[in-house]
């Protein structure tokens, strides 16, 4: 079976011009759910599918926008979450610079779907060269008549947005995200009420990630059983694994979901470079807790990750080498968390900076005996104390490091001081 | 003292506000603009974008201060950017770093005297695909070693 749907004509050349898409059969997707099915319909197959979010959470698609009230006196908002700032995550790039199209359609039928008429693409401010083509894909669907007033005709409005984030992790977090768009401070804010009764601008809101969305023209044309044959039977479809670090070729691998993380890495990925052996891999992007050598043949759905200690978050892998110290791992993951934290509630801002500073010190030669378990203690008083998912997304990495490398962390230690 | 924006500068605002329901959610894209015209906010800017959307001067600040890609004082014309992080680091990202500080004699966070460079150092960029690399402004250069730096500046000449 061929695995590839998302990025199965990437290797066009100019498939971001709208006609090199249409030639492909683009848009088809749009017209068949716009003027064949209703807007609950269209809610359905997509929860049949078991689509799962691709940002992170891994929260099935069609729940969340059925969570939308479908009657109510504000505009109703979608959210494109395009910020990928988790470390090691680079498959929204790819989806976005080769195939902005697809994105769209996958905007236009969800918009649909719950009743929405105003869309925003919120991308992280570096991304500015593809924020300018995501423009010039938006201005040739306008062009077409997919976006705008009374779209295929059949009375539906939707107006569509790039909004360009300007450097901060914490703004894809859903809530940061919404503070960020208008016009804030990225704080996260406090959960319930969820954005979809009161997200954007006080209005009910859905906020997806581009893989995710991508997804949908697919299931609307091949239907929710087509789209599970390729996946797992609780989280439909593909996953694009983007694979960094030490493997020989690193780069985007879209795959079922559920293929075996050794797969990935040894099959796809070419293994490890010549002369080295894995050590650990980090399975979904660095808030991920990493896994040993011993622990690759997991299947890489978002349960059976979560079941084997960890999660699928983006689907990014990062290979570590037997080369690489652990502690060079512990002090990139504690400096990312103590720049990236908000700083808005106190267990993440005070000890996002503690486990800095421990393992600055660790990594400088001026350890304590017991800073192993102090990290421990303080990672585990972190995790579900913080106003927003940052906390975990911090703690957790942190203290499955120490738990599965305490040795060769207080042995590094020694050989430091 | 106050600054007052070029009349197509105001249009261009006047674009991006109609965009959203409130005036202040144009505030990162219209500092952007700002921003890519004058090359950093000063306090004068703020205020010029603060008047212009209806908002305290406070409020601009409180983002401009926020965000690691607005910046308060001028850069050079040249922004290295290296990726530090994890997947640039597994590929020897480091010697990047140290490389441009030794060819450009200034540290990270830096602008060269002649005004030409400013070195960052920044987090994952989203290409670790492409490990070790950095951004030129806003291009993306990957797969980076000393030599293949060493053209890229040649060619910012
Ligand atoms: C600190 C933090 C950073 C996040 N960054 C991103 C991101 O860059 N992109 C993204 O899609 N989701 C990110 N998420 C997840 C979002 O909060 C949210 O779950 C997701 O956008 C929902 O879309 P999905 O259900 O389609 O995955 C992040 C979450 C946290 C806690
Ligand atoms: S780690 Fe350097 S680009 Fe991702």
């Amino acid at each position: 079976m061929e695995t590839k749907v998302l990025t199965k004509d990437f290797g066009l050349d100019h498939l971001y011009r709208i006609g090199v898409y249409l030639e492909q059969g683009g848009y088809r997707a749009v017209k068949k759910a716009l003027t064949e099915w209703k807007p609950e319909q269209v809610i359905d197959e997509v929860k049949k599918a078991s689509l799962r979010g691709r940002g992170g959470a891994g929260f099935p698609a069609g729940l969340k926008w059925s969570f939308v009230p479908q009657k109510t006196d504000k505009p109703k908002y979608l959210c494109v979450n395009a910020d990928e700032g988790e470390p090691g995550t680079f498959k929204d790039r790819s989806i976005m610079a080769h195939d902005p199209h697809l994105l769209i359609e996958g905007i236009i039928i969800a918009a649909y779907a719950v009743g929405i008429h105003t869309a925003y693409i919120y991308i992280r401010g570096e991304y500015e060269l593809i924020a300018r083509r995501l423009e010039g894909a938006i201005g040739e669907a306008y062009a077409k008549g997919y976006l705008g007033k009374n779209i295929l005709g059949i009375g539906f409005d939707l107006e569509l947005y790039v909004h360009r984030g300007a450097g901060a992790y914490i703004c894809g977090e859903e809530t940061g995200l919404l503070e960020s768009l208008e016009g804030k401070r990225g704080n996260p804010r406090l959960k319930p009420p969820f954005p979809a009764s009161v997200g954007l601008f006080q209005s009910p809101t859905v906020i997806n990630n581009v893989e995710t969305l991508a997804n949908v023209p697919f299931i609307i044309l091949n239907g929710a059983g087509w789209f599970l044959e390729r996946g797992s039977p609780k989280d439909g479809g593909t996953r694009i694994f983007g694979v960094s670090g030490a493997v020989n070729k690193p780069g985007i691998y879209e795959l079922p979901v559920g293929t075996s993380l050794r797969e990935i890495i040894f099959t796809h990925a070419g293994g490890l470079k010549p002369g080295r052996a894995l050590k650990a891999v980090i399975p979904g992007g660095m808030s991920c807790p990493i896994f040993k050598a011993d622990e690759v043949d997991v299947k890489m759905d978002c349960d059976c990750v979560a079941a084997a200690g960890s999660m699928l978050g983006s689907g990014a892998v990062i290979v570590i080498d037997d080369r690489t110290p652990i502690l060079d791992v512990l002090s990139k993951v504690a400096k990312f968390y103590a720049h990236e934290s908000c700083g808005q509630c106190t267990p993440c801002r005070l000890g996002t900076s503690w486990i800095h500073k421990i393992v600055k010190r660790m990594a400088a030669g001026k350890g304590r005996a017991d800073d192993v378990e102090t990290l421990v203690r303080l990672s585990t008083n972190i995790k579900g104390r913080t106003l927003c998912p940052l906390g975990d997304a911090a703690a957790l990495p942190v203290l499955a490091i120490a738990r599965k490398f305490k040795a060769e962390l207080e042995n590094t230690m020694k050989g430091n001081a | 003292m106050s600054r007052e924006f070029t009349a197509d500068l105001k249009k261009r605002i006047e674009e991006i506000t109609a965009r959203y329901p409130s005036r202040q959610a144009a505030l990162l894209p219209v500092l952007h603009l700002v921003q890519g015209e004058t090359g950093f906010l000063s306090a004068e800017e703020e205020r010029a974008v603060a008047s212009i959307l209806g908002l305290p001067p406070i409020k601009v600040r409180e983002v401009v201060t926020f965000y690691t890609m607005f910046t308060r004082k001028p850069l050079g014309r040249f922004h290295l950017q290296v990726c530090s992080n994890l997947s640039c680091s597994l590929a020897a990202g480091e010697r990047i770093l140290r490389h441009l500080q030794a060819k450009l004699g200034i540290g990270v966070g830096e602008t060269t005297p002649d005004g030409k460079y400013t070195l960052t150092e920044v987090e994952c960029l989203g290409a670790c695909e492409q490990a070790p690399c950095m951004m030129v402004n806003f291009d993306y250069h990957g797969n980076l070693d000393p030599e293949k730096v060493e053209r890229i500046m040649e060619e910012l000449k």
